[in-house]
């Protein structure tokens, strides 16, 4: 038997345990610490199986000694366990550390063409005025490309020099000068009253430079009611204007001649960028649908009148950015559509 | 047309500080449009200058340039370096001295070249801004000016003259004219109109002149009067008095000689073109007529024209002398010997005059002006303004020997013009005062009715025809300024279509998967046609006859995108278009061009819709890397797996899925092609492009895809019966078949699917092995299979009694045998 008391011994046997506990900074070692202190061999378990040499009028008090050590070693290696843990967790997070800016990108990020998301949301437009978007042929009939565009059969645009014919000669095909076939297609088929615009490619045969291109998008509308004027012209194309270039954008009409229109008006629109000052842009073209039209489609001009109207796409792009050169839109140059991503 | 204001002033009153700008802004503002202001930018001394003599000196660079002594009025010549050679000794030219500032801001100083100071410089009609020929120096003589060295160039060339041009639209052909630009500043402005037309007019007598279009085109003949005056005993080489000279200057037209000019300042005064002949070079009288079969001409431009059946002719007795309205014949043209002339003041029909134009690509001042339609009653008075300015400025003697002809004019009808009509149409409550005034200002005759007008054009309005044309003159003097602004109201629209949002949701889809959209011409070559094995629409008048043909595919389009964007440096790339194709499917169009007066019968707009099929296709296509090389990231190149991912992509924007099966394409790896497929039907491929047609374009490794997006349209899901998402656990088994490696593991795994049943809620490949363990030609395929009951726990015998149902299902298929 130890000279020491049975309390000094528990007390000693604390002490080391809470002090190799407290020195323990790894879950290593305070694993080694819990088997040294609180395992099977550890001096209070070895104290606490002698409790039963004892004899039992001693052993209740000798239990509680030991149990209080036993308790305390118990509480310091928990807690121990609880920091360490944290420490250890802290630690590998920071060896994790990485640079995220030199994180390698594994998605590519696409575009949009902007000329694509122009008609959309230009078609929106529209959509959210409750007119409808009517679509049709690119290789299209001569009598809905001209003839019943009121276009008459000697007039310069259907010249060779101006229309794409197509082969066989003679079989009356061409592809379509403009997105206005569409609308004697919607007439002919739809329920009046018409509001319809009708966006598309269209063909022309121009040469190639920086503000006209031989295959470009236009978006034309229709409306045919009962009672529309050119006032309602005007405000349409106005409502359009603010859409695209602000609400500070101004249009102006100027009497012009178009065979589908009577009266027909130019466009224009008030240009506060453009290079060598502000100033009026010739936008499209405008009119009261002529009469020879409806007669066409089968409307009564009695009855139903309305307006028409139709702009370049491109052309709005460019005045939108001012880009200065058309040609960039249609060579594929992938730069051209990343730069706009998905937003216009 | 140019419109040089002081010639304006002549027929309508300016402001005394009046600008081009007002002038333009005026014109505008009743419809015509602004093209541009003329007016030469020149400040300084340009003097008139006399060549005394000169050295052509030879240069290093072979240049030859003139070392000219000019005298330009001082007490001595002046030395100019100059590198044009069309002049000669004792030539008057217009000579910039130091200090003359010309169009551009070129500032005309001294200086010091090939060896020489050059004391200034002779100009050129191209540097003076008042033409294109740049090929050689101004000559003062050649265009008819007479003037003292020392003297001002810039007044005697009409330099400080302005004029505004404006754009006439193809209905109004009276305002090719000083009389009709007048009559619209007037309409514009409140000023005062004189017309010029209105001069006091004699008849000639004894000349013979017979109409005689057997073939009127259109119900029109082709001539509808003609008067001819003669004028005799001119001086042909009397000069073009100045102010002449400088008006037609400024009006775009070169002064000639007097006879011409004078026909040609007549047709900008009045517009109505006018043919001058030399008397004595007629052979009898003249017949108009329509060309003879195989009949030809030689022109005043000295060539030889084959004439076609529709053209319209001036002849005499020896045969034709004049394309009617288009242009005079060499024959009876005027020259430096002619004594007589004789005046032809026509009415030509316009179609026939456009076609001729057309036909022998001859557009005319002439041609312009009649094809648009001249004044029907204007010929009686430009044939005697042309007689008096011959008789004025070339010493000619008027006498009575001439004719008037006439056959069928067009007569302008009376319209009636309904009260309310103009308001209806513009949104303008007008008083009847404006509308009757706007139409008196037109020149209209307008008579009241019970509930209108009645109103009769005047002789120079061929277009106005219609009730709603005179609308459109009431707007348009009265102003589209007063037009107000008013939002329609339609009815409820149903927004897009399902086939439109589709459309735009898979261009979204593919470029928020990485794609980039690209608009690709849709004209492609023979042997582009050739790979995509389709019937290709040909055009009649292509640009690039090489690429006459329309596109029956997108893919071969952006395979060159690729290819453009390579060569930019910009090596990986993924595009991608959604765009019409076209396909040829035998016989298109009509033989006939209905009548538009009214609407055809269903039969006909039936015919009228026998077109190409024109389906919209969506493809992408793909070079380079997927994933650049970056830290931690080492590169992946594009491969096939990309593109039927893409075609996955479109498909879903559809709400469809796709099922691959192998395929073949002509031009593509043999063995790395794919169809697409979607309920069972080829809506598509994916392929990885042939070694050897990649680099045609020099691109590596491409692949690409494209879907019938039209039919991903018409396939779209509609509607879905919603799985049971059942909480409860999943039991999961593994499954590797051993079968031939001929057999399609997709075949393989939709097999076992369905044999395996309804328990079986998901099946994904997880391995293809081959090799070790297993016989040559064999493969072993693993599956991952997931099974779940919607209502309860699977016991795993469940899950394994169903997924042996799919193996006995592939045993029974493609002998696939259990691997342990």
């Amino acid at each position: 038997m130890s000279t020491f008391t049975l309390a000094e011994q528990v007390e000693a046997a604390v002490d080391q345990a809470l002090q190799d506990i407290a020195a323990a900074t790894t879950s290593a070692q305070l694993q080694q610490a819990k088997a040294d202190h609180n395992g099977p061999s550890s001096t209070l378990a070895k104290l606490n199986a002698s409790l039963k040499d004892l004899a039992p009028e001693f052993r209740k008090e000798a239990g509680a000694t030991i149990g209080g050590g036993r308790k305390r070693v118990g509480q310091a290696l928990s807690e121990r366990t609880g920091s360490v843990a944290v420490a250890e967790a802290r630690a590998k997070l920071e060896e994790e550390r990485i640079d995220v800016t030199a994180l390698p990108q594994r998605r590519q990020l696409g575009a949009r063409h902007p000329l694509t998301m122009l008609q959309d949301e230009m078609s929106d437009v529209f959509v959210g005025m409750g007119w409808e978007i009517a679509e049709g042929p690119q290789v299209e009939h001569e009598w809905f490309n001209f003839d019943a565009l009121n276009v008459d059969p000697d007039h310069p645009a259907r010249s060779e020099s101006d229309t794409f014919y197509v082969e066989p000669g003679g079989s009356h095909l061409v592809l379509r000068t403009q997105t206005s076939p569409v609308q004697i297609r919607s007439l002919l088929t739809r329920d009046l009253p018409v509001y319809i615009v009708s966006p598309g490619r269209v063909f022309r045969t121009d040469d190639i430079d920086a503000t006209h291109l031989p295959v470009f998008t236009q978006i034309e509308g229709l409306a045919i009611d009962r009672n529309l004027t050119m006032a309602h012209l005007r405000g349409t194309l106005e409502h359009l204007a603010r859409a695209m270039f602000g609400a500070d954008a101004r249009i102006r009409l100027r009497n012009n001649h178009f065979p589908f229109t009577e009266p027909s008006a130019e466009m224009d629109v008030w240009h506060p960028g453009m290079r060598g000052g502000p100033r009026w842009v010739e936008w499209g073209g405008s009119g009261m649908v002529n009469p020879n039209v409806l007669r066409a489609a089968g409307v009564d001009p009695e009855e139903y009148q309305g307006f028409a109207f139709g702009m370049g796409i491109e052309r709005t792009l460019q005045f939108r950015y001012l880009l200065p050169d058309m040609r960039d839109m249609i060579e594929g140059d992938v730069r051209f559509s990343q730069q706009f991503g998905m937003v216009i | 047309m140019r419109i040089p204001l002081d010639w304006l002033a002549d027929y309508v009153a300016l402001p005394e500080d009046v600008t081009p700008e007002h002038v333009l802004e005026a014109l505008v503002s009743v419809g015509l449009e602004d093209e541009a202001i003329h007016r030469t930018e020149i400040s300084g001394p340009l003097t008139v200058g006399r060549v005394l003599s000169f050295d052509d000196e030879p240069q290093k660079n072979g240049k030859i340039i003139r070392w000219v002594q000019v005298d330009v009025g001082e007490e001595e010549p002046r030395g100019i370096v100059c590198g044009a050679s069309n002049f000669a000794v004792d030539d008057l030219v217009a000579v910039a001295l130091p200090g003359t500032v010309l169009p551009g801001g070129f500032e005309i100083s001294a200086r010091k070249t090939y060896g020489h100071i050059s004391d200034g410089m002779m100009a050129s009609a191209s540097e003076l801004g008042i033409g294109d020929d740049h090929d050689g120096i101004l000559r003062l003589q050649e265009l008819g000016y007479s003037a003292e060295p020392g003297g001002d160039a810039r007044s005697l060339l009409g330099l400080d003259g302005v004029a505004v041009e404006v754009a006439v639209t193809t209905d109004r052909g009276y305002a090719l004219s000083l009389r009709g630009i007048a009559r619209e500043y007037a309409n514009a402005t409140g000023a005062k109109f004189n017309d010029p037309a209105l001069i006091e007019t004699r008849a000639g007598e004894g000349f013979p002149l017979a109409l005689a279009d057997d073939a009127p085109i259109r119900g029109h003949v082709g001539c509808a009067r003609f008067i001819a005056r003669a004028v005799r005993g001119i001086d042909v080489h009397a000069p073009t008095p100045r102010w002449m000279a400088q008006r037609l200057t400024l009006a775009g037209m070169r002064p000639i000689s007097i006879a011409v000019d004078i026909t040609n300042y007549v047709m900008l005064e009045l517009g109505q073109p006018l043919h001058a002949y030399d008397l004595d070079r007629l052979t009898g009288g003249i017949t108009v007529r329509r060309a003879h079969p195989g009949e030809t001409i030689v022109t005043l431009d000295d060539t030889e024209r084959k004439l076609d059946r529709e053209d319209l002719l001036i002849t005499d007795d020896a045969g034709p002398i004049g394309i009617a309205g288009v242009m005079g014949g060499a024959s009876t043209e005027v020259t430096d010997a002619t004594n007589d002339v004789l005046i032809e003041a026509a009415w030509f029909d316009p179609v026939t005059i456009g076609r001729s134009a057309r036909r022998h690509r001859l557009h005319s001042e002439a041609s312009k002006r009649f094809a648009r339609g001249v004044d029907t009653a204007l010929q009686e008075a430009a044939a005697e303004r042309a007689v008096q300015l011959l008789v004025e400025l070339a010493g000619g003697t008027a006498d009575s020997y001439g004719a008037t002809v006439e056959q069928d004019v067009p007569v302008v009808g009376t319209i009636a013009l309904r009260r309310g009509k103009a308001a209806r149409v513009m949104g303008i409550g007008y008083t009847d005062e404006e509308q009757r005034t706007a139409l008196q200002a037109i020149g209209a005759d307008v008579r009241e009715t019970e509930d209108g007008w009645s109103v009769t054009p005047p002789t120079w309005r061929p277009d106005l025809d219609d009730e709603i044309h005179l609308v459109e003159e009431i707007g348009r003097i009265v102003g589209f300024d007063r037009i107000g602004s008013e939002l329609p109201v339609p009815p409820p629209g149903r927004g897009y279509t399902r086939a439109q949002r589709t459309v735009r949701d898979t261009a979204n889809a593919l470029a928020a998967a990485g794609a980039t959209e690209v608009l690709v011409s849709p004209f492609m070559s023979e042997r582009q046609i050739g790979m995509t094995g389709e019937r290709a629409v040909e055009l009649t008048n292509a640009l690039d006859a090489e690429r006459r043909w329309l596109r029956t595919a997108l893919i071969p389009g952006l395979v060159e995108t690729l290819a453009r964007n390579v060569a930019r440096g910009l090596v990986d790339a993924a595009v991608f278009e959604l765009g019409t194709v076209f396909v040829e499917q035998g016989e298109h169009g009509t033989t006939e061009l209905p009548s538009a007066a009214s609407r055809p019968d269903d039969a006909t707009l039936a015919s009228l819709d026998n077109l190409p099929l024109q389906d919209r296709h969506v493809a992408i296509a793909l070079t380079g890397n997927r994933l650049r090389k970056q830290p931690g990231q080492s590169a992946e190149h594009y491969d096939l797996a990309d593109a039927l991912d893409f075609a996955r992509v479109a498909a879903s924007a559809a709400g469809l899925e796709i099922e691959v099966r192998q395929g073949s394409r002509g031009w593509t790896h043999p063995g790395r092609t794919a169809d697409i497929l979607v309920a069972g039907e080829v809506i598509g491929y994916a392929a990885e492009l042939l070694p050897s047609v990649a680099k045609e374009h020099s691109l590596e490794r491409v692949v690409v895809a494209e879907l019938n997006l039209e039919r991903l349209v018409q396939l779209r899901r509609t509607t879905l019966e919603p799985a049971v998402i059942a909480g409860v656990p999943a039991a999961t088994q593994d499954l590797s078949l051993t079968v031939q490696q001929d057999v399609p593991a997709d075949e393989v795994l939709r097999t076992v699917a369905e044999g395996a049943g309804s328990l079986l809620e998901n099946i994904r490949l997880v391995d293809d092995y081959r090799g070790a363990g297993l016989s040559d030609g064999e493969k072993s395929l693993t599956f991952a299979l997931r099974f779940r009951a919607p209502d309860r726990t699977l016991k795993a015998e469940e899950a394994s009694e169903a997924k042996m149902a799919g193996v006995a299902s592939a045993e029974d298929k493609f002998g696939a045998k259990l691997r342990a």
